[in-house]
């Protein structure tokens, strides 16, 4: 098989798999637009979006915190526990969507080790903050994965230098460390945004998907799907915006890659 | 932080080892051996294991064509790849019933042929599905060893008269397998977990379509412990996959030392 054989194959692939079906949702959409703007404007829809925003600010915020503390203690710490860090850090990864729901479940439920909140009133389970713990979870090793290399690239001698002008630690890695790191950071940020916003499997055993209340955007493009009858308009036009909100992100990782990629 | 990885992740994941033996050791085994539980886990590993060996096919051709070749439209055919990571799962779904689900133009009739490409309620629709959200992990992984080989060790390969399969076999293979195995990994652990993308398209039909992930979603609501049960069958196989491919993966680095 030659040059042009191996590219028939690889583009037949794709468009098979990728191309070709994306093209066809967003012709499906398309079909039906009126049906597909009403289904995105309705109330339930848009009060979803602004959980799904919500819950995904949470993610990002905690996540880039302590992703950035994490990688730092990865890379330069000298503390008890860096092995574990860094061996536990990539579990969520591999982990199915559906025992991380289980597992908050079990243990913050009302029966579970943690029980006390959910007997008390302070409602975890099948309410907003087990959606956050849940995106949290799945999105933890994301900020952590794109720091720890470029940590490890720019080396300490900047900052040594930092501390010998007297400067202090705080100083150092507000001036020098940071700064450095940021590309990275921003990378991290952007595919824990993608992640957060797309979660499924986990939110939809532990939030309880309640239509305006507790039902994330992804679990709305569910719930449209399955009282369709017939008529999937407004899934495909939720999941539409999804996909538009997804595209913006590959563009923003085309744009920052190689920024990343020169730090 | 340590502390914050123990309580965030740790800590649940040891509530479901505990839960899973509520019924004792008897009541684990009854759940994973029931033959509801026996054909979900199965079909997972199934479905997962063929779409990852397709996966890293052609994955592996995807990324040599991405770096050896060159043609109008590569560099924006190189960032839909990550276009399955972008996607919120439950939207590939909705995106492979849009071309693979009913009525759509694969839909065909002339005459007394007819072909209609609608997977949707099959154990082929899993497939697919696991096709779409592990296309980027073996590209990804290979595309980088791909870019950093050196070419002079092929024609050198060539110009003493080895053939392209030879050379490929030879010299590329042994550079690129352990980028191929840490994708298969990956798109493993990736694939037998999955569930939005193939919730709404595989029917879901207990012995027939049911996959793992979704029998414990179902289950976890009456039988807390069942599925407990099931979860931790569904991680010990992740790991063991896992932890066999890291020692291939270590074998294969080793050996190319060596």
């Amino acid at each position: 098989m030659g040059r042009y054989g191996l590219r028939v194959v690889a583009l037949g692939y794709l468009t098979l798999i990728l191309i070709a079906p994306l093209a066809m949702m967003v012709w499906r959409t398309a079909e039906d637009l009126d049906g597909a703007w009403a289904a995105i404007t309705a109330p339930d829809t848009i009060a979803a979006f602004e959980l799904t925003l919500k819950v995904t600010t949470i993610a990002v915020v905690v996540n880039t915190v302590f992703g950035i503390i994490c990688a730092l203690l990865i890379v330069r710490g000298n503390v008890p526990g860096r092995g574990f860090l860094n061996a536990f850090v990539d579990l969520p990864l591999s982990l199915s969507p559906v025992i991380v729901g289980l597992a908050l479940i079990t243990l913050y439920g009302a029966n579970g080790w943690l029980g006390w909140f959910q007997r008390h009133g302070h409602e975890i389970v099948f309410a907003t903050p087990s959606i956050v713990l849940a995106t949290i979870f799945v999105t933890l090793p994301f900020v952590v994965r794109e720091v720890v290399p470029t940590l490890r690239e720019i080396g300490t001698e900047q900052e040594q230098a930092a501390h010998t002008l007297g400067a202090s630690g705080w100083q150092a890695f507000w001036r020098i460390t940071l700064p450095s790191i940021r590309w990275a950071v921003v990378y991290g940020v952007v595919l824990t945004a993608a992640r957060a916003i797309g979660e499924y499997g986990a939110v939809a055993l532990v939030s309880g998907n309640i239509a305006g209340e507790t039902q994330t955007a992804t679990l709305r493009v569910e719930d449209a799907y399955q009282f369709s009858y017939g008529n999937y308009a407004p899934a495909y036009g939720i999941a539409f915006v999804l996909a538009a909100t997804a595209i913006l992100v590959l563009v923003a990782m085309l744009v920052l890659q190689p920024k990343g990629a020169r730090h | 932080m340590t502390t914050f990885l123990l309580v965030v992740v740790v800590l649940p994941i040891a509530a479901v080892v505990w839960k899973s033996t509520g019924n004792g050791w008897s009541g684990f085994w009854e759940v994973v051996s029931s033959p509801q539980a026996v054909a979900a886990l199965k079909l997972s590993v199934i479905t997962a294991t063929l779409a990852v060996l397709t996966t890293a096919v052609f994955g592996t051709i995807i990324a040599w064509v991405l770096v050896r070749d060159s043609f109008a439209g590569k560099s924006l055919v190189n960032a839909i790849i990550d276009l399955p990571f972008a996607l919120p799962t439950i939207v590939a779904g909705l995106v492979i019933m849009a071309l693979y689900g009913p009525r759509t133009p694969l839909d065909v009739t002339i005459g007394s042929f007819h072909f209609d490409a609608d997977i949707t309620f099959t154990r082929t629709a899993i497939y697919v599905a696991l096709l779409f959200v592990t296309l980027p992990f073996v590209v990804r992984t290979v595309q980088p060893v791909l870019i950093e080989l050196d070419r002079e060790l092929e024609d050198a390969a060539r110009s003493l008269g080895a053939s392209g399969f030879t050379t490929f076999r030879r010299i590329v293979l042994p550079a690129i397998l352990p980028g191929v195995l840490s994708g298969v990994a990956m798109a493993f652990a990736r694939a037998i977990g999955e569930i939005g993308a193939i919730v709404l398209i595989a029917g879901n039909l207990p012995f027939k379509t049911e996959a793992a992930s979704i029998h414990l979603f179902y289950r976890i609501e009456q039988d807390p412990e069942g599925a407990s049960a099931v979860a931790v069958v569904l991680l010990a196989i992740s790991f063991g996959v896992l932890l066999g491919i890291g020692a291939v993966r270590w074998h294969v680095t080793r050996h190319e030392r060596g």
